[in-house]
């Protein structure tokens, strides 16, 4: 029986201790928790990433706005620009940034997507994931593993923080996806356990006190684009702590920190559009053309 | 501490663009449905708060409709369920709200019809919800495990009869009442299933008001 796995001292220290990876164990407690097999929790993981690379699919050839008319076609921008000029950080940037727009406006068309670990913030784990494996030709075995990552970073978090932009601001929903991300690709280069949480907290250190302040009470502005942002943000990440670069707070007292900063947060900043951009004079004449 | 689940951070295939605002109240709407367990002639929706302030930008009202009618939140339709024929069985309102003693994201919904019930819910975050009062008793809710719900007259050894009757593992269990010797509610969660003829026996209890059996989420 694993015992408890609710901070990432312990998730370390049981990984160090049985000489195995964050996915291994992971995997074999949920299977332990869900009284199932090994095999039938990695087919539900396979179910998510399949749906995850559908949705990218869709969204790269669609250019259908959403309900509000403000988002939607700026995927269909990025690849235009990317078939006449490469990007200056090469073929794995252009995939991320593509595959985030392309999910993102898939969301807000009501289309089908994972919520990773929202709506709003689904499109950075997909893209760094599937981006990052094309491009270096990593297993789907590889994949499922940096899924269950992926999840197992996020589950630590919200025994914490609740991962809800109305709760703690968007810190705790594009910030901790570009956290599960850094941590998950990090594993995919091969990092060991320490570069992976550093690389989680690195990302998340560097998104504390990200405010929710959508447009028009709408998942769209700055939702859309803040996700290829936040998915370069965990690259970025990723390399520093692949390089040995260490965080000084442990992660575990970030995430403490990100709770604080959560519960700090005016409420007017936590998805109810009363402040920040939601208030700014175009957004306001925005919401009047909209509701008019 | 609570046993959470990766599942929950890597799910759920849902439609957008909200997950606590589409998706949650798909499923808050889902397990509403589940508890009133008939055909309402009526439903008000009640919404609170966030879910009162950006609510209709992100669906919510849709999503609350489309649960109530049992579509899962993968479901495409849920983007045109106010023109779909299978909204036309039904009535419904939405009214909207501001009260900050209340969860930023809260509904309540009444149903009205065979019989008349009043179920109170959360989304809490990432899709995840939890339905915190049926009419007047406190409940914990929260899809994941199929819950049976007593209510009766608060007499000694109820727990008990029932406890002794279930035959499945308890999960968890919670108890309220309005006051000693009045109405009472008892709200189990289990592993597995309850058997029918379980139930039907428990609903011979005198003193025993109404029982319901609320099967877990699928969606
Ligand atoms: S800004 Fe708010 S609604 Fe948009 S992704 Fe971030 S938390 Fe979600």
């Amino acid at each position: 029986m694993v015992k408890s796995l609710n901070t990432f001292k312990e998730l370390k220290d049981v990984c160090e201790k049985n000489n195995l990876k964050i996915w291994q164990v992971t995997q074999d407690y949920e299977a332990e928790l869900a009284e199932t097999s090994v095999d039938e929790i990695r087919t539900i993981v396979k179910k998510s990433l399949v749906a995850m690379k559908e949705a990218i699919k869709t969204g790269l050839t669609s250019k259908e706005m959403s309900i509000s008319g403000m988002c939607g076609d700026d995927c269909d921008r990025l690849q235009k620009r990317f078939l006449v000029e490469d990007s200056i950080f090469g073929r794995t940037f252009e995939k991320i940034t593509t595959y985030a727009l392309a999910t993102v406006e898939e969301n807000l068309r009501m289309g089908k997507i994972v919520a990773c670990p929202t709506a709003g913030s689904c499109a950075i784990v997909p893209s760094v994931l599937v981006g990052v494996a094309e491009n270096l030709n990593i297993s789907e075995e590889e994949q499922l593993n940096a899924l269950i990552t992926v999840g197992t970073i996020g589950r630590i978090i919200s025994n914490k923080v609740a991962l809800a932009g109305a709760v703690a601001g968007c810190q705790a929903e594009c910030g901790v996806a570009s956290a599960m991300s850094a941590g998950a690709l990090t594993q995919m280069r091969g990092g060991d356990i320490n570069q992976i949480l550093n690389a989680v907290a690195l990302a998340l250190k560097n998104l504390l006190g990200l405010t929710c302040d959508p447009v028009c009470g709408l998942v769209e502005i700055p939702c859309v684009k803040r996700n290829p942002f936040l998915a370069i943000h965990a690259v970025t990440a990723s390399e520093l702590a692949l390089a040995g670069i260490e965080t000084k707070i442990p992660i575990d007292e970030v995430v403490d920190a990100l709770a604080q900063t959560g519960q700090l947060m005016s409420p007017m900043l936590k998805e109810s559009s009363q402040a920040g951009l939601a208030t700014t004079k175009t957004a306001l004449a925005l919401k009047d053309k909209l509701f008019k | 501490m609570k046993q959470s689940s990766i599942i929950d951070i890597i799910s759920p295939i849902m439609v957008g663009p909200s997950s606590s605002h589409t998706a949650g109240a798909v499923r808050l709407g889902l397990l509403a449905k589940n508890i009133y367990n008939a055909v309402p002639k009526k439903v008000t929706f009640k919404l609170y708060n966030s879910y009162a302030q950006t609510g209709k930008g992100h669906g919510t009202d849709k999503g609350l409709l489309a649960g109530v009618l049992g579509l899962g939140v993968d479901d495409v339709r849920i983007r045109n369920i106010f023109e779909s024929d299978i909204a036309k069985s039904i009535e419904y309102e939405f009214q909207y709200f501001e009260d900050f003693n209340r969860h930023p994201n809260a509904v309540d919904f009444i149903f009205e019809g065979e019989r008349n019930l009043k179920i109170s819910g959360n989304s809490v975050g990432a899709g995840e919800i939890e339905i915190t009062k049926i009419n007047d008793f406190s409940v914990n809710l929260t899809g994941k495990y199929n819950t049976l719900l007593l209510v009766y007259k608060d007499v000694p050894n109820m727990i008990s009869r029932v406890t002794n009757s279930i035959h499945v593992n308890i999960a968890s269990f919670h108890c309220d009442r309005s006051a000693k010797g009045q109405d009472a509610s008892m709200c189990i969660t289990v592993d597995g299933e309850i058997n029918q003829k379980v139930i039907d026996f428990l609903s011979l209890i005198d003193d025993v008001y109404m029982i319901s059996y609320i099967k877990k989420l699928e969606s």
